[in-house]
């Protein structure tokens, strides 16, 4: 499975300053391969997290496309391009993402949930041994640090058994050993066959990624 | 399992008290509009049902009756009440151009004295001469009212033995009348001969309710039956010029005070029910607002799992559908629960006939309360949820991180 942007660009309307429009993202192309861990960097505000959404399907590119397989994401009608982002892609957001109404392997096994979708209480719980919270799959999200809450949106993200994993800074905030047992996890799934996309500031996860790419005033750059 | 059906329970289980209130207010919704429906339709019900036992065009009773408390509160509240007139006047009205029909009625309050099984207003009609309440005491009873029979109104208990007894008087029940929602509904019906030894044994027995009047020429109202091609307005003004010592009202002008009456309390009930409305919907919708802003980004972590936006819409009404169909279901039995067991007391407050549609009806306008309850409720999330189907995920996420 291989997620394609091809010269999207993404601009926004903005009210003050001298121009009333700017790029989050301008022209950017990227393919994430199975089996590769892309690492990508860049300062705050560059576009990181923008180009994210829109490999995600979650925000319309002004100009260029995004493929999943050879199929253009924004030429489907929101419902379906949902259906296809549940089924195919594993997105790990920004922050604390938990639901706080759901314990931690309810939160895991959300993402089936959503289209009655077979997601087995095994699975979850093989998940949450996977990233080593197992004991805490009772337990309500409040009751988690931000580690453990880190580690849970990587084993929701990946209950459906997806193609292709999006992570935006998924060790923000996090300490030493943390980020470590993250950065672990994602490059086992790469090696596992997924194609994942890192979003991030760690200087740490360059040792991880097959790629790397750069993001500076909404520029994409491979290095 | 869907996410439509279990995270909206987990998410109001979550908040107890917040739900509580939710439940509370949308109860408020459907308790308003089935106890003032219920209530407005009672009062109409009980309108027409008195429009249809008066059956006359003209009532005339003896003037001091005005100040002894008028007829209509006799009939409506069922006040035992007394008062009496020669029967010259009957003979006097009958003269009157215009009058087709007229029948006397004689009225005797029984006390609460051993001497009476119950306090009631006994209503005595001659069947030779009577067009008002004959018609429906037909509905229950189509034999002839004998000397000591009397029918009873559907208010009244019945005895096993089936015997009523006045001033001494033993009395056989025949029928007991289908309920009008007046004070009909606790008055006693016999002829005229049954009423007369009534009232002569309580003379006996020491009540004097007739001091200048010999109590076998006398008459208490006269029901009358206007002529085609005569107005019933004309009429009585011809009795109250012509016939002194009494006073002849027009049926329509009694009628029009008490539907006046009718008019005033439905129209605060449905003020009332409005202002509940408009308020409910108004603390709701802030509600739901504030709910969907609240978690604003747990709607964004669904939408980056591959929730649509209508799903997201979705799972927000569902959850103001579960709280405004329990509030609803809570609000329309304690409604149930007010107006059925206390309709006599609010009827005794409103002093206005009021008459408890069918059950089926009952049930039906229960039915719409919850339902209309139950989509009001949804609908004042519909704002909030569309607005959750529009924000953009990744934005929302970002801010919260």
């Amino acid at each position: 499975m291989v997620l394609r942007a091809e010269n999207v660009s993404r601009r926004f309307l903005r009210q003050r300053k001298g121009s009333n429009v700017f790029y989050a993202v301008r022209g950017a192309t990227l393919a994430l391969a199975p089996g590769s861990l892309t690492e990508l960097t860049g300062r705050s505000g560059s576009g990181k997290s923008t180009l994210l959404n829109l490999l995600a399907g979650l925000l319309e590119p002004t100009e260029g496309k995004v493929f999943l397989d050879g199929t253009d994401l924004y030429a489907l009608e929101d419902g379906p391009r949902s259906r296809l982002r549940n089924q195919t892609l594993g997105v790990i957001p920004q922050g604390q993402t938990a639901l706080g109404a759901l314990t931690v392997l309810e939160n895991v096994l959300l993402p089936g949930l959503l289209y009655g979708l077979p997601c087995p209480r095994e699975r979850g719980e093989e998940l949450l041994d996977q990233v080593g919270i197992a004991p805490l799959k009772n337990a309500c999200p409040t009751e988690l640090s931000g580690g453990e809450l880190r580690r849970l949106a990587i084993a929701r993200a990946l209950a459906l058994r997806p193609g292709i994993l999006l992570a935006d800074e998924p060790t923000g905030d996090l300490d030493d050993e943390n980020t470590r047992t993250v950065l672990s996890l994602l490059r086992r799934s790469a090696d596992e066959g997924l194609a994942v996309l890192l979003v991030t500031h760690e200087r740490e996860a360059a040792g991880y990624a097959d790629r790397h790419y750069r993001m500076d005033g909404g520029v994409l750059t491979e290095d | 399992m869907k996410l439509e059906r279990v995270l909206p329970m987990k998410n109001l289980r979550r908040k107890p008290a917040r739900t509580a209130a939710l439940v509370l207010l949308s109860a408020f919704l459907a308790l308003s509009v089935f106890g003032g429906s219920v209530m407005v339709l009672s009062l109409r019900n009980g309108l027409k049902s008195y429009e249809s036992r008066l059956g006359a065009d003209i009532v005339a009773v003896p003037y001091q009756a005005r100040t002894k408390g008028s007829f209509e509160s006799i009939l409506l509240q069922g006040i035992p009440g007394m008062f009496y007139m020669d029967e010259k006047y009957y003979n006097k009205i009958c003269a009157i151009d215009g009058v087709e029909a007229a029948a006397p009625q004689f009225y005797l309050a029984s006390t609460s004295a051993g001497c009476c099984s119950v306090p009631v207003q006994i209503i005595g009609f001659d069947p030779e001469r009577d067009f008002t309440v004959q018609p429906w005491v037909r509905e229950r009873y189509a034999g002839e009212l004998g000397d000591g029979d009397i029918i009873v109104g559907s208010e009244l208990t019945v005895p096993k033995d089936g015997t009523l007894t006045f001033y001494d008087t033993p009395c056989r029940i025949v029928a007991q009348l289908g309920k009008t929602g007046t004070g009909l509904d606790t008055a006693v019906y016999t002829n005229m001969s049954t009423i007369k030894a009534m009232m002569r044994s309580a003379e006996s027995l020491g009540f004097h309710y007739l001091t200048d009047v010999d109590p076998d020429h006398a008459v208490s109202a006269v029901m009358i039956r206007v002529a085609e091609g005569y107005d019933a307005e004309a009429v009585t003004g011809d009795i109250n010029v012509h016939v002194r010592h009494v006073e002849a009202s027009a049926a329509a002008a009694m009628l029009s005070s008490v539907a006046g009456g009718l008019r005033s309390v439905s129209g605060v009930i449905v003020l009332l029910v409005a202002a509940v409305w408009v308020l409910a919907a108004a603390v709701l919708s802030i509600a739901f607002a504030l709910i969907s802003h609240e978690r604003a980004k747990e709607f964004a972590v669904l939408r980056v799992l591959g929730a649509s936006r209508n799903m997201l819409s979705r799972l927000l009404l569902a959850e103001a559908a579960i709280v405004s169909f329990s509030g609803a279901a809570i609000g329309a039995s304690a409604a149930a629960l007010i107006v059925f067991p206390f309709g006599k007391a609010i009827s005794a407050a409103m002093e206005l006939p009021y008459l408890m549609p069918p059950l089926g009806t009952v049930l039906a306008i229960g039915a719409a309360s919850l339902l209309l309850s139950t989509v009001a409720g949804a609908l004042s999330a519909a704002l909030s949820a569309w607005r959750v189907s529009r924000n953009d995920a990744g934005l929302l996420l970002r801010e919260g991180a």
